[in-house]
């Protein structure tokens, strides 16, 4: 188990001042200059060092990302983008950081900005975050005020500007290029890549888009070397992370942990077990409402990191751990996600405009029992034609719960159509 | 995106202009962005003209705003149409949001729901007869260890029940204002009953500063 001496997000709570002085005392802000110093290529080696993958969901490596953007400026600018539209059913730990940690993330967009020679950062936060974005904007301001970022940040010379840009309530702005749309003032529509965001993103400049998470981490990473984050978590699979545990467990939380850790160790030593027992577990849906969920056989040794999850085709996604115990309405608790991706959907891509209310409207009706068994793997033949063929991975994200519904649950949708047309009760006691 | 809902000609103002403090507010959101690209202000000067106007954006405000930035109206809309935040018809005084997202419908939002009806005598879209209260279902709001969860404003409800969301909309009738966050004892995301991690960080307390 991590011990706290390696924990990032000593705050995550808030039982501290997120404040300036509050954050030096835990350390934020300390040599930033030397850092700096130090300069761009040391940092991303370092960070390639530590093995850091995106923790916005895909997990792409960051300093592999950052070294995309441009050496030389052929005269445009360059930015950092942070992606806080944080927005995936069972995530809620970028809000944390941002409520009680939004130093460790202003600092993080300086030295992120630093390596990859961006003029200024965005913080595109979901609009409905508001008291966190008033912390950020507070955090941001203090920055400022020390002297810390602006002209001559921390007396490096280098000159770097943060921005917090509130969004407006929408899913899709979580997809870097929707998010890029939004910020130039647009209907977040992802847009085709290539182009990718490196050559030409936000107002057709270099940029890269980054997870809070992932830029929150680097000040720590670059004080105590990529080592020290690589020998944490295993190979390919490092460092801490912040999971969210939600759904029936006993005591539903957000806790930063080292990658790999059991499925079954997670929810037991930190969320009070799964409500009424281990042996009460019905499935997991262990990263966001996108991946395939997983049924108790899996959880009962499955570990929480990229590749494990992988193997067992789900995924890590973000952390975020949705529980499900044996009282839940295992295919109503999918179909809700349907209609989630239906509302979702920006509507741009014809497979998933049209091909996520026609899941939902199936989903709904399997709910019932009220359909044939041949129709679901009609549904399953649907989920692949939307899956891949659309610009962004919405339409992937839709897809894949159901999959993973008839993956492990068939047998329990070919009982309800059984049932339905037998005259039977098709539910089961409803779940709260 | 969802189906939008815009105000009728009846209820539209004819004009709509920021106060003074808050065209100087919208300047400021301006500056944030590089030369040339005053458009990517649409989204906080829609924002500020909701806020101003009883928390809906009427027509003329888009107009108002499209020509404050140079752009056609045409596209303002676009924007207020897409993002669900933006009300381009009036809504309740009190503007109850009900997250029912899977995360939130497996530990009870349904009673949340249910409790919004008993009180309120209104449902999921509905606003009472006085104006003083709309009800909304909406989509996960990120609060998901809190669920079920619902925003009044610009503040979160957590660790509901059917009590306590009772109590709040009760406070509400009075005039009250109900504290936000967790509604069972709570600070915020750590486990109830005690915190497994950073024992010597929350012993040190000192408070969140707000």
């Amino acid at each position: 188990m991590l011990q706290d001496k390696d924990r990032i997000f000593t705050n995550l709570y808030g039982h501290q001042s997120w404040r300036l002085e509050g954050a030096r005392k835990r350390g934020d802000w300390d040599g930033t200059r030397d850092l700096i110093l130090k300069g761009q290529d040391w940092i991303i080696e370092e960070m390639k060092k530590s093995g850091l993958r995106g923790r916005g969901g895909a997990g792409f490596p960051t300093g592999l990302k950052w070294s995309f953007m441009p050496k030389q400026s052929d005269g445009r600018p360059s930015y950092l983008v942070v992606n806080a539209d944080e927005g995936e059913p069972g995530t809620c730990k970028d809000r944390d950081m941002m409520r009680h940690d939004p130093h460790k993330l202003v600092e993080g967009c300086l030295l992120a900005g630093f390596a990859m020679r961006a003029v200024a950062a965005y913080i595109y936060i979901r609009g409905e975050f508001y008291r966190e974005a008033e912390n950020l904007q507070a955090a941001i301001d203090e920055a400022y005020a020390a002297g810390l970022i602006g002209k001559n940040a921390c007396g490096s010379g280098y000159d770097f500007d943060v921005f917090v840009h509130r969004g407006a309530g929408a899913y899709i702005c979580g997809e870097e290029t929707a998010l890029i749309e939004s910020l130039e003032g647009k209907k977040g529509q992802p847009r085709l890549k290539p182009p990718f965001p490196a050559n030409m993103g936000v107002w057709g400049c270099p940029t890269t888009v980054n997870n809070v998470e992932s830029i929150a981490v680097v000040p720590t990473i670059l004080r105590r070397s990529g080592e020290w984050f690589a020998g944490i978590g295993r190979p390919n699979n490092t460092g801490t992370k912040v999971f969210c545990i939600s759904g029936h467990v006993n005591n539903p939380c957000n806790v930063e942990e080292e990658m790999g850790i059991p499925l079954k160790e997670l929810i037991e030593k930190h969320a009070g077990g799964v409500r009424g027992g281990w042996d009460n577990l019905l499935a997991v849906i262990p990263g966001g409402s996108s991946v395939p969920l997983l049924p108790k056989a899996i959880c009962d040794d499955v570990l929480m990191d990229f590749d494990s999850l992988r193997a067992q085709k789900s995924g890590l996604g973000t952390a975020a751990v949705i529980v499900m115990d044996k009282s839940t309405d295992i295919v109503r608790a999918i179909a809700r996600l349907s209609k989630f991706y239906k509302h979702e959907s920006c509507g741009q891509c014809t497979p998933c405009r049209e091909g996520t209310g026609w899941m939902w409207r199936v989903m709904e009706r399997l709910v019932q029992g009220r359909a044939e068994k041949r129709e679901i793997d009609m549904l399953l033949e649907v989920t692949t034609q939307v899956e891949g063929h659309t610009i962004c991975a919405l339409g992937d994200a839709a897809a894949w719960p159901i999959q993973g519904l008839i993956r492990h649950f068939r047998g329990e949708i070919e009982r309800r159509i059984d049932a339905y047309h037998g005259g039977q009760p098709v539910l089961p006691a409803a779940a709260e | 995106m969802s189906g939008v809902h815009i105000a009728p000609p009846e209820l539209q103002p004819a004009s709509f202009s920021f106060t003074p403090e808050n065209m100087a507010l919208a300047k400021q959101h301006i500056a944030k962005y590089p030369e040339g690209r005053q458009q990517s202000a649409v989204m906080p000067l829609l924002d500020i003209a909701q806020r101003q106007h009883d928390n809906w954006v009427p027509q003329a405000a888009i107009r108002h705003i499209a020509e404050l930035l140079g752009m056609a109206p045409i596209r303002v809309l676009e924007v207020a149409s897409f993002y669900t935040m933006y009300n381009l018809a009036p809504v309740g005084k009190h503007f109850v949001q009900v997250c029912t997202t899977t995360p939130c419908w497996l530990r009870g939002s349904d009673k949340v729901l249910s409790a919004c009806k008993k009180h309120l005598g209104v449902g999921p879209g509905e606003t009472t007869a006085d104006g003083q209260f709309t009800v909304i279902e909406v989509e996960c709001l990120g609060a998901c260890v809190n669920a079920p969860m619902l925003q009044l404003g610009d503040d979160f409800y957590e660790d509901l029940d059917e009590e306590s969301t009772g109590r709040i909309l009760e406070a509400l009738k009075r005039g009250e204002t109900p504290k936000p966050g967790p509604q069972n004892g709570r600070l915020s995301s750590e486990p109830k009953g005690g915190v497994t991690t950073l024992t010597t960080f929350a012993a040190a307390g000192g408070g969140s500063d707000d």
